[in-house]
């Protein structure tokens, strides 16, 4: 059965011009969806749905972490001391 | 019944039902609780709400329950101060502090968020309560679930300090230390949140926890006699307090409870070891750049704060500021406060007072104009912040020559014992 994710991915300058969600729909089996998006010339922010198998997923976030995305689940954001 | 309309997205404005939900499902923004503001104001009057208890429930109307509270009924209306003595020393004209160190039960303003998302949480049918924290925040959930025979997990990871473990395992709760960081920490809690249906006060029920904070601002406002000032400094950890501290002026502004509309500024207060709001503020930026945490301010060390965005939105909005200070300058605010005013407040407020001085100092707070200082937190619950920061007490043995010796011996610094 297919899981359904949602992240926060934050770029830093040197991987914005990377097409990593591109590369992460194509390496693995999942759907990437775009929620949210706010891109400056020095960091970049994204919202992202990711839905597929579970480990498919896991492959994918860990493909984002070793180019270096910081990625994180959308529910730790709301973490408070 | 209250006046709660919807949960409403921040972002896109979509309303939701008023459930445990905390992100937009369309564009995963965060979830406000939206209120009926027409039909408060045909009820809400200054008259009222003095009649009611020294308590934050005395403006129930404003906070996002359906019926009356069933968690911590004595939270809140701590003292405003009239600081005399502080503002002799920065040079400024009329001072006050909002002194949430000694707020009931658990000495922070955390167990006005507490109350209410546990209060919120028992109409929604949770039996059980949860939350991940170091600090106040698990103080705040044991005490306050202890108190009304909630269930209670608090999740730490698991080489906190001994001391902060002892203050939240007194209440009975049951601590689970997370062999992790504290991100993992908070991976596990949601998944947690998710899987067994859980409370957790500042995850699935946030929406309604973040209400509570207004309380700390609607105070402000009636104890300076239905007004709001001119300057408010306020620290910053995820950066939601500042924002609900405005929303708070403005909601008594709409309801129709100020004479005068409000201009007050606000100032974001960061300690420099971990200042991502203050940093993008000063440069203009609108995102937020996470930082690693590395302060002797634990309570606001937040390196990537969720309400960073609106936080700096809300002091760039009012005309304000943020401001950084270091380790050294937060335990001389500290020892200030202690000395001049007889408050002893945690190392956050440290940074809230060192953060202002600077402010004054700098022109960027006019001298001659009301400001509050946002004091959050009991120094007792940070003591281990000022050790080696104040002078030993002599030892001297029990007869009146040693004390004395110790007179003629400490000159000046004895005034009164050398009079004698």
């Amino acid at each position: 059965m297919d899981a359904k994710k949602r992240y926060y991915l934050t770029y830093s300058k040197e991987l914005v011009k990377e097409p990593l969600i591109y590369q992460v729909g194509r390496l693995f089996k999942v759907e990437t969806n775009i929620r949210q998006a706010s891109v400056s010339e020095d960091l970049g922010l994204v919202a992202l749905e990711l839905v597929g198998p579970e480990q498919e997923i896991d492959k994918a976030v860990e493909y984002f972490k070793e180019h270096g995305v910081k990625v994180e689940p959308i529910e730790l954001g709301v973490i408070g001391e | 019944m209250g006046f709660v309309k919807s949960l409403k997205c921040r972002e896109c404005g979509r309303d939701f039902p008023l459930e445990a939900l905390h992100v937009c499902e369309y564009c995963f923004g965060p979830l406000e609780v939206d209120y009926n503001y027409d039909e408060i104001k045909k009820v809400i009057t200054r008259e009222l709400i003095e009649s009611r208890g020294s308590n934050m429930w005395r403006y129930k109307e404003l906070l996002p329950l359906e019926g009356d509270p069933t968690v911590g009924m004595q939270v809140g209306f701590t003292p405003l101060v009239k600081a005399g003595n502080l503002a002799k020393v920065l040079g400024v004209e009329e001072l006050y502090i909002k002194n949430d160190a000694v707020n009931f039960p658990s000495l922070s303003f955390k167990d006005r968020v507490v109350s209410v998302a546990m209060s919120r949480a028992r109409e929604m049918g949770f039996k059980v309560v949860s939350c991940a924290s170091t600090g106040n925040l698990a103080n705040s959930v044991a005490a306050n679930a202890a108190a009304c025979g909630m269930e209670n997990y608090v999740f730490i990871p698991h080489n906190l300090e001994r001391s902060k473990v002892l203050g939240t395992l007194v209440y009975g709760t049951h601590v689970v230390g997370i062999k992790g960081t504290y991100d993992e920490v908070n991976r596990l809690c949601s998944e947690i949140a998710g899987r067994y249906g859980w409370a957790f006060v500042n995850i699935n029920i946030r929406p309604y926890y973040a209400e509570g904070s207004k309380a700390f601002g609607f105070e402000i406002a009636e104890q300076l006699g239905w007004k709001t000032p001119k300057h408010v400094v306020v620290p910053m950890a995820g950066g939601s307090l500042i924002c609900k501290i405005l929303k708070a002026f403005k909601e008594f502004e709409k309801v129709g409870l100020l004479d005068d509309p409000v201009e007050t500024k606000v100032y974001g207060a960061q300690a420099a070891g971990c200042n991502p709001i203050v940093r993008a503020v000063k440069a203009g930026k609108e995102l937020i750049e996470p930082v690693h945490p590395d302060t002797i301010a634990k309570s606001l060390a937040i390196g990537n704060p969720a309400d960073g965005y609106y936080a700096a939105r809300t002091m760039r909005e009012t005309g304000g500021t943020g401001e950084d200070v270091t380790d050294q300058e937060i335990l001389d605010a500290m020892k200030l406060l202690a000395e001049t005013e007889g408050i002893f407040a945690e190392t956050a407020g440290g940074v809230t007072l060192g953060a202002a001085k600077k402010l004054i100092e700098n022109g960027v707070i006019p001298r001659d104009e009301s400001i509050v200082l946002s004091i959050t937190g009991n120094g007792l619950k940070t003591q281990e912040a000022l050790e080696g920061n104040l002078v030993e007490p002599p030892v001297i043995n029990a007869n009146i020559a040693d004390f004395e010796e110790l007179v003629s011996r400490s000159g000046e610094k004895y005034k009164a014992a050398a009079k004698g």
